[in-house]
């Protein structure tokens, strides 16, 4: 076993570690304990990129054991140019988010954070269909258990919604890979890559089924209406990493595993799914355009952003997808770090409401000022993160040409702008304007803040969880070579077999 | 005519079941004293299992006729009477504070739970109809009046619950056994086997009588695994049985049922019934378990929708006797610690109570909440329990395997029902106590005075540390279950 295998197993071993640890320590010390183990998960993760070969386009490293041979499942982990800058993603927003809980109490939330960690994680690196499948449904109760044990007002509803609404979606995934894995009689995604060995029916039929499954997942309008709900609920750390890299299991898996194991029946489906990702990109700036809360205005916000990524996928070419897999990160940085500032905003005002906010620039100019850089790095200012993958997706749909892409182009453009729209429409009533102090401030008019209105100041924890975020947003915005200059081979890869 | 030989060690796991019960009633006898039957019971029960892992699942039949035997050790035979061994210490150790109590006479209680093993090594051993139901019926009639076996110490509330569920189960259970060995006779009529590996379809002018009798064996074992639409007696009966006797149950008795089910439905083709009676058990029975309130009726409705899984497996005939018999013993390792955390939250000799009753009952005892959420987690197919995750698994792979995708998707689609109400249950373990309508200086203090944290027996305690062992070994090793199968 070479120095990278041990360092592979480990990104998904010891987080899962850590939150045994951590469920077995006092508050204090766990959380300390917590926030360490996701900081040497960082270790691994940043020796993965060595283990890549230069000219090879293949797998930088993987480690192959079989696990149940009843089900053809192996525990076969893997890892590319495609996974890799979601797990580094995965990664970073763990440590952020478990740095993040020193200021709360939060055992048990820590430990959650840790077991998605190595979900998510698991995930992004697992190479077969059947392991994809168990590591999809690890994240699912830990989530449900963030949302309905640290959430709002109306979070057990949130939660239910949540978590049904994703086992509906696994088990469209459950039938498709074991179709897959039946049909060509092996789950391993390295084998099935291409369609290797399925006809075109069982192609058709596994597509059909792996698309729903990651469509509720990513989400896909008209199948997103549990993302509000849950977002709008769950605690900042929840929403951090629901926006950041849960969502992305969606995208990541109809790239690596529907379009990888079923290329015809992707190519079939293609318009189908251009039509839903145009529509997921109108719908969620329009509705964005009325939302009078906060962080539902974030949320639908990742529906269009979302449909953006599918919009790439949904045009099979390599620019397109390339556009998807820079569009995945840039939105996991962008929306992790609107969250946050979210759940600051809400911290101080005690309420997210978009009317009851105002004259945030007054009040506290300095968080105004990372709001106002997030905001304008989602609505995809050029040389901000969140510019190419909007953008090439919109090229891509226009090189791919005829009536129907052209047609598609023009409306994610359109919906490009109405982005910028609801973003500037929401600095205005929250940074902009007089300084309102909010209803529930006021009545108590003994908030620690300077006379009644927000805390000024941002702590410095909230520097450490912001920072790297904010860093990383204008770094991938300059430089997208940063996550896509290993892209180009796998995705090469994935294209070449489409008819 | 000579007599025949008899493969004695073949038989080891029914002498070591028998003897139990034999040696349990010598120790009631003798000492008189509970330590010693427990003693008997257990080391029985070890010996059993030690038995049938020394015959191994490879050794030649015994009984036979011609090429036929009544006594056939199979992989699937061996692990059966493991896990009725296993099943019935487990029921005994979650007994323990209740027959220290005195709810029950434990040298009876004990004798008759080893009558009920010896059955279910019995069923798995089978290789004729006779044996068969003659197995199924020793498994069952101990339990008519285990269920109904409760003394009240005086000033104890006097309840007649436990005495209507044993008349309606065994009332229920006659009728079935009737049924079944008229579907044996019909068959026997019209093809003349009786042997398992004689069974055939019928052809010719008898052909609807032997399927009528196929039918009829069919319906009559589906009594014993409550199938729906036979199934009304199980959630009257696991209510009124005293807790650990429900779990049996719901366990090894369910077990047995499978077990016979699948020696018929492997060799004879009962698809189509098989197929309907398994989507209606697992809809009604998920749906119905989302409008329950009281824990054991829950945990009764959930386990008829569990049936209902098997029963899917098996509707692929020969080709889903493995997965069927995989999911069941996922099923009741899952089943047993869900029973026994029940058992460990209630006061000895209580009964399931209410969902209420467990409002919060995970940050009293993590433990204990930790293994029913494992428990939970499991039954529903997803992680954290891995187990029930492989089981879902199995099941689905063997139908789509055999080209029986429709029927996938309604298993499939019916564990999200499931999960509706085990995530419900699950949540309330965690959610914080109520506020008094009235104000308290310290709701903690009154919240621990209202709910106090009983302390777990260690015979408890010990099934289930040992089970919940189990529970996650075969979650992380599988493949041990799947080769012991095979």
């Amino acid at each position: 076993m070479t120095i990278y295998q041990v360092a592979l197993v480990a990104v998904v071993a010891l987080p899962a570690l850590g939150a045994a640890v951590v469920a077995l320590l006092k508050d204090r010390t766990a959380r300390l304990v917590g926030t360490g183990f996701a900081a040497v998960t960082l270790l691994p993760i940043i020796l993965l990129p060595f283990a890549r070969s230069s000219a090879d386009g293949g797998l930088w490293t993987e480690v192959d054991v079989s696990w149940v041979s009843a089900l053809n499942l192996d525990f076969h982990l893997g890892v590319d140019g495609v996974s890799y800058p979601l797990v580094a993603l995965t990664g970073l927003l763990t440590v952020l988010c478990t740095a993040y809980l020193q200021k709360s109490s939060g055992r048990a939330l820590t430990a959650l954070l840790l077991v998605l960690e190595a979900g998510i994680a698991g995930t992004f690196l697992s190479f077969d269909l059947i392991l994809f499948f168990l590591f999809f449904e690890v994240v699912l109760l830990p989530m449900y258990a963030v949302i309905a044990g640290w959430g709002g007002e109306d979070r057990r509803r949130a939660a239910r919604k949540f978590v049904l609404y994703t086992l509906f979606g696994s088990v469209f995934l459950l039938l498709g890979v074991v179709t897959v894995a039946v049909s060509a009689g092996t789950g391993d995604l390295a084998e099935l890559a291409g369609g290797a060995g399925l006809d075109r029916t069982t192609q058709y039929a596994a597509f059909t089924l792996l698309a729903i499954a990651f469509a509720v997942k990513a989400p896909l309008w008209p199948l997103h209406t549990w993302l509000p709900d849950a977002h709008t609920q769950a605690p900042t750390v929840g929403s951090v990493i629901l926006a950041g890299v849960l969502l992305k299991m969606g995208t990541y898996g109809l790239v690596r595993v529907g379009v990888g194991v079923a290329p015809l029946g992707a190519e079939k489906a293609a318009p189908v799914l251009g039509i839903l990702a145009v529509a997921a990109i109108l719908a969620g700036s329009l509705i964005c355009l009325r939302q009078t809360e906060l962080k539902r205005l974030i949320a639908y916000s990742s529906v269009g952003h979302m449909g953006f990524v599918l919009l790439g996928i949904a045009t099979l070419s390599e620019t397109g997808l390339q556009a998807a897999l820079l569009g995945n990160v840039a939105h996991g940085l962008i929306t992790g770090l609107l969250f946050f500032l979210a759940g600051a905003i809400k911290d101080r005002a005690h309420t997210g409401e978009l009317s009851e906010l105002g004259g945030l620039r007054e009040t506290a100019p300095r968080l105004a000022g990372v709001l106002g850089f997030a905001a304008i790095a989602s609505l995809g200012l050029p040389g901000l993160a969140g510019f190419w993958g909007e953008a090439f997706a919109v090229v891509a749909a226009v090189q791919r040409g005829g009536g129907l892409w052209t047609t598609l182009a023009v409306l994610a453009a359109i919906g490009g702008a109405l982005t910028a729209a609801y973003f500037l429409r929401l600095l205005r009533r929250v940074t902009h304007g007089p300084a309102r102090v909010p209803a529930t401030v006021a009545s108590t008019a003994l908030a620690p803040g300077a006379n009644g209105h927000l805390l000024p100041g941002v702590t410095t924890v909230e520097w450490l969880a912001w920072s790297p975020l904010a860093a990383l947003t204008l770094a991938v915005g300059l430089a997208p070579a940063l996550v896509l200059i290993a892209t180009s081979a796998p995705v090469r890869a994935l294209t070449e077999a489409l008819p | 005519m000579t007599a025949q030989t008899v493969d004695h060690v073949s038989l080891l796991p029914l002498y070591a079941a028998a003897g139990t019960a034999v040696l349990v009633l010598l120790a009631d006898l003798l000492f008189a004293s509970r330590a010693a039957i427990f003693g008997a019971l257990t080391s029985g029960g070890i010996a059993t299992a030690a038995g049938a892992i020394v015959v191994g699942g490879s050794r030649v039949g015994t009984f036979c006729a011609a090429s036929s035997c009544s006594w056939v050790p199979s992989p699937l035979a061996m692990v059966a009477a493991v896990v009725f061994a296993g099943l019935t210490v487990g029921v005994l150790g979650l007994s323990v504070p209740s027959l220290r109590l005195g709810t029950a006479p434990a040298g009876e209680f004990c004798f008759l739970l080893a009558c009920s093993m010896t059955g279910g090594v019995v069923v798995g051993y089978a290789g004729d109809l006779i044996t068969l139901i003659v197995g199924v019926e020793t498994l069952t009639l101990p339990l008519y009046l285990l269920v109904g076996l409760r003394r009240f110490v005086p000033g104890e509330k006097v309840s007649t619950a436990s005495a209507s569920a044993s008349v309606t189960f065994f009332l229920i259970s006659v009728i079935s056994t009737a049924i079944a060995l008229l579907g044996a006779a019909l068959n026997y009529a019209a093809t003349g086997a009786l042997h398992l590996d004689r069974l055939v379809d019928g052809v010719g002018p008898f052909a609807p009588v032997a399927n009528a009798g196929v039918a009829l064996l069919v319906i009559g074992l589906a009594f014993k695994v409550a199938a729906v639409p036979l199934h009304a007696w199980a959630p009257a009966t696991y209510e009124g049985a005293p807790l650990p006797v429900a779990a049996y149950l719901s366990t090894a008795s369910k077990l047995g049922g499978v077990l016979a089910l699948a020696a018929i439905v492997a060799r004879v083709d009962a698809a189509a019934l098989t197929g309907v009676l398994a989507v209606l058990t697992m809809t009604v029975g998920n749906l119905v378990a989302l409008r329950q309130t009281r824990m054991v009726r829950l945990l009764a409705w959930s386990s008829i929708a569990q049936a209902g899984y098997i029963l899917a497996a098996l509707a692929l005939g020969g080709a889903g006797v493995a997965a069927a018999a995989a999911y069941s013993v996922f099923f009741v390792v899952l089943e047993l610690i869900a029973f026994g955390v029940v058992v460990a939250l209630r006061p000895p000799g209580a009964d399931g109570g209410s969902l209420l009753a467990y409002r919060g009952a995970g940050r009293r005892s993590p433990w204990l909440g930790a293994a029913l959420v494992l428990a939970f987690a499991g039954l529903a197919g997803l992680p954290p329990g891995l187990a029930g995750l492989f089981a879902k698994v199995t099941v689905v792979d063997a139908l789509i395997d055999n080209g029986h995708g429709w029927l996938a998707g309604v298993v499939a689609l019916n564990a999200v029902i499931g999960l509706a109400y085990y995530v419900r249950v699950s949540a309330l373990l965690y959610t914080k106590p109520e506020a008094p309508g009235i104000s308290v200086v310290d709701p903690a203090l009154l919240e621990a005075a209202t709910h106090p944290r009983l302390p777990v027996s260690r015979a408890v305690g010990f099934v289930l540390a040992a089970a919940s062992l189990v529970a996650v070994a075969l979650g992380f090793a599988p493949q041990l279950l799947f080769d012991a199968l095979s």
